[in-house]
């Protein structure tokens, strides 16, 4: 679903990516691991079609960034640490904004199934400026799954959420990956992703340093994974 | 680091010397003019000076549209080395004007087009200058300051035009010359001779600060490369 | 594979104009229910204004010489907060990436962003014009006016839009845009004060219509210009 050959992203003179190579099958859920400053953003922004790789190919449902972004687009769906929603919209009107921005069919009838599944249908009509840190998040995922995309990119997306809200995030990310998509997701906090996904990458030095699929990897032994990784 | 082309060494020279014999054309050559005496001798630089910023204005601008063509940093540096080369000669063509302007028209500064629109041009550049400061990511910055100089070097000459459609107290001094403007005067032989000298001597010496400019950036890009490697 | 079939359902062209007018239904919204931006830009005009009122003492006879340049410098400095604002607004909770990870062209974006400041810019326009009618005596009501407002306002959105997405993206982003925009709108500003002051003073139409013209080549250059950068600016 997504493949990475060779990619190398550099800013001015600065290299974060060094010929990285990275694919995902259908279905799977990879967590990408990484110190802070190890590129994972910048990878995921590649991946989301908003940033240009310097070099290398990258390919997403079959198509290529950055010639075919447009299909690209239509298949994807982002959440990251800040909600891209507009505070002076209700729930209901941004989702109305981004559902014509993708040319959704029938539109009205996906808002509701939509503020269904993330469980804002009673606040529908409220302004984003009200919600809290959690909720405005989970309108975030309304937006990101509105189009129906098969690959979902989320980066951090459990930033400055209290543990209800993380926990609430963590049963919502997992009802909506589990719907057949594939989903990729940064994250520094180990312990968060431990239960949600099924495969491990580590972020380091430019490149994918390690991978390691759930089933092979004991729980407890994430952290050593990770460490491991690390050093190389 | 490459050591300093010959090609530019005996550039250099030539300038220098160049410039010393335009110096000396203006003051033993050139006769004196009958109603503005010495002050006209000011003519020959001022237009000179001009000359100069208008190569550095169309460089900046064809820089500009090859940066954002072909996403090569180094026309980033050509682009800024045309931008300072142009800002300074103006500055300097504005204040020779006003110069020769306080005798002949009364005053030192007149809202005349071809001042003004220098005046104007050199906001242009300072706001250039000032965008390029307030960026960090290299990239970006070079973007942003192509598109600039593409809206400036379209703007200018509409401002330019736009001023013109008042009335101009400024001398033609090739082509038709409206008695309407004070300060005109018939150029004889010789001094035509020493105009034009001036301005290849002038567009030589462009040509060897331009070069230099543009061989420090690259020396300063090579620093910071360097800078970065010892880094990592 | 079902997402070819998937995306083919929707090609992005065909729903350009479903977006630019996505982009303003959603600015226009927004700004209704906040009336942020159009308040701060009203009180800014009327204080501008004011200012002008005390800073060169308006008696009849140099109110009707000062009053385009009046109008028009208000217009310019309260255009540059409501564009400054309109951009901070994509900018503070990511919008702008939410905005370009659509499937849509990045001139449509564009064009919404550039329609609905121009739509802001005329409220305010429609709202200082009488006031400034009453307050000063000067009948303003002149369809060649309203034409020069329209044209005016059209290039200086056009500049102002894409140099205002420029500007938010600097670390100085406050202070940034009027220092990039009023150095090259100066040929509207001329423009505009002179057509303005010719019709408000009577003049036959052949003695303004330089003036207007300069305005339309102005808005056609700078719009098409901005429409061929805008990418440069957000595309990374």
């Amino acid at each position: 679903m997504i493949a990475v050959t060779k990619l190398v992203k550099r800013f001015g003179l600065k290299t974060v990516l060094r010929g990285l190579d990275f694919e995902v099958q259908e279905g799977e859920f990879v967590a990408l691991l990484g110190p802070n400053g190890a590129g994972k953003t910048t990878f995921l922004r590649i991946l989301a079609s908003l940033s240009q790789p310097t070099l290398g190919e990258v390919r997403i449902a079959g198509y290529r960034l950055p010639s075919q972004a447009s299909a690209v687009r239509h298949n994807l769906g982002v959440v990251s640490h800040l909600p891209l929603l507009y505070g002076d919209l209700t729930a209901e009107e941004n989702l109305r904004f981004y559902g014509r921005l993708y040319g959704v069919q029938e539109l009205s009838q996906r808002i509701d199934e939509v503020l269904e599944l993330v469980g804002l249908s009673s606040r529908r009509r409220d302004l984003v400026r009200t919600f809290s840190r959690g909720m405005q998040q989970r309108l975030a995922i309304g937006r990101a799954i509105l189009h129906d995309p098969n690959v979902l990119l989320f980066d951090e997306p459990h930033t400055g959420l209290d543990q209800d809200a993380c926990d609430m995030l963590d049963r919502l990310l997992r009802k909506v990956a589990g719907q057949g998509r594939t989903v990729v997701m940064t994250s520094h906090d180990l312990a968060r992703v431990e239960d949600l996904a099924s495969r491990f990458d580590v972020l380091s030095r430019g490149v994918i340093s390690a991978s390691a699929n759930r089933s092979k990897l004991g729980k407890s032994n994430l952290l050593d994974f990770y460490r491991q990784a690390l050093a190389g | 680091m490459k050591p300093q082309p010959l090609a530019l060494k005996a550039l250099s020279v030539i300038s220098v010397l160049l410039f010393l014999s335009a110096l000396g054309m203006v003051f033993f050559y050139a006769p004196l003019e009958i109603t503005m005496n010495y002050v006209q001798k000011i003519f020959y630089f001022h237009i000179a000076n001009a000359w100069v910023g208008m190569l550095g204005f169309i460089a900046a601008a064809v820089a500009g549209v090859l940066y954002l063509v072909k996403h090569d940093q180094k026309w980033d540096i050509v682009g800024l080395a045309a931008v300072e080369i142009s800002l300074v000669f103006f500055l300097i063509a504005i204040i020779s004007g006003s110069i020769w302007a306080r005798p002949t028209w009364g005053a030192y500064w007149t809202w005349e087009p071809r001042l003004t629109t220098a005046a104007i041009l050199e906001m242009v550049y300072i706001a250039y200058l000032l965008l390029r400061q307030g960026i960090d990511d290299p990239d970006r910055r070079a973007r942003f300051s192509a598109v600039y100089t593409l809206i400036g070097s379209i703007s200018v000459p509409i401002t330019f035009m736009s001023i013109r459609l008042f009335r101009t107290i400024h001398p033609v001094v090739i082509g038709t010359n409206s008695s309407a403007s004070t300060g005109s005067f018939d150029m004889t032989s010789k001094m035509l001779v020493t105009m034009f000298f001036a301005l290849f001597s002038f567009s030589v010496i462009f040509i060897t600060l331009f070069w230099h400019r543009i061989r420090q950036g690259q020396l300063a890009q090579q620093v910071e490369q360097l800078k970065l490697e010892e880094l990592q | 594979m079902h997402n070819e079939i998937h995306t083919a359902e929707h090609k992005p062209t065909s729903n350009f104009l479903s977006a630019v007018g996505a982009v303003v239904w959603k600015d226009l919204a927004a700004e209704l229910r906040s009336r942020e931006l159009l308040s701060a830009m009203l009180v800014f005009a009327l204080l501008v204004i004011l200012i002008f009122n005390f800073a060169l003492e308006l008696d009849p006879q140099t109110r009707r010489v000062a009053t385009p340049g009046i109008l028009w410098a208000t217009f310019a400095f309260a255009g540059t907060l409501g564009l400054n604002r309109s951009m901070a607004v994509e900018k503070d909770r990511g919008c702008l990436d939410g905005l370009l990870l659509a499937p849509v062209d990045r001139s449509a974006i564009y064009f919404g962003k550039t329609i609905s400041n121009l739509a802001f810019m005329l409220i305010v326009e429609v709202i200082v014009l009488p006031v400034y009618s009453v307050l000063y005596n000067t009948n303003l009501f002149n369809p060649g006016l309203i034409v020069v407002i329209l044209l005016g306002s059209v290039g200086y959105v056009a500049v102002g839009t894409l140099l205002s997405s420029m500007a938010v993206q600097t670390r100085t982003r406050d202070v940034m845009l009027p220092i990039l925009l009023f150095p090259v709108v100066i040929p509207i500003l001329i423009a505009a004060v002179k057509a303005s002051s010719g019709f408000l003073q009577g003049l036959a139409l052949p003695e303004v219509m330089p003036y207007i013209n300069l305005l339309i080549v102005y808005d056609v250059i700078f719009t098409a210009a901005a429409y061929m950068v805008f990418d440069y600016v957000v595309e990374e």
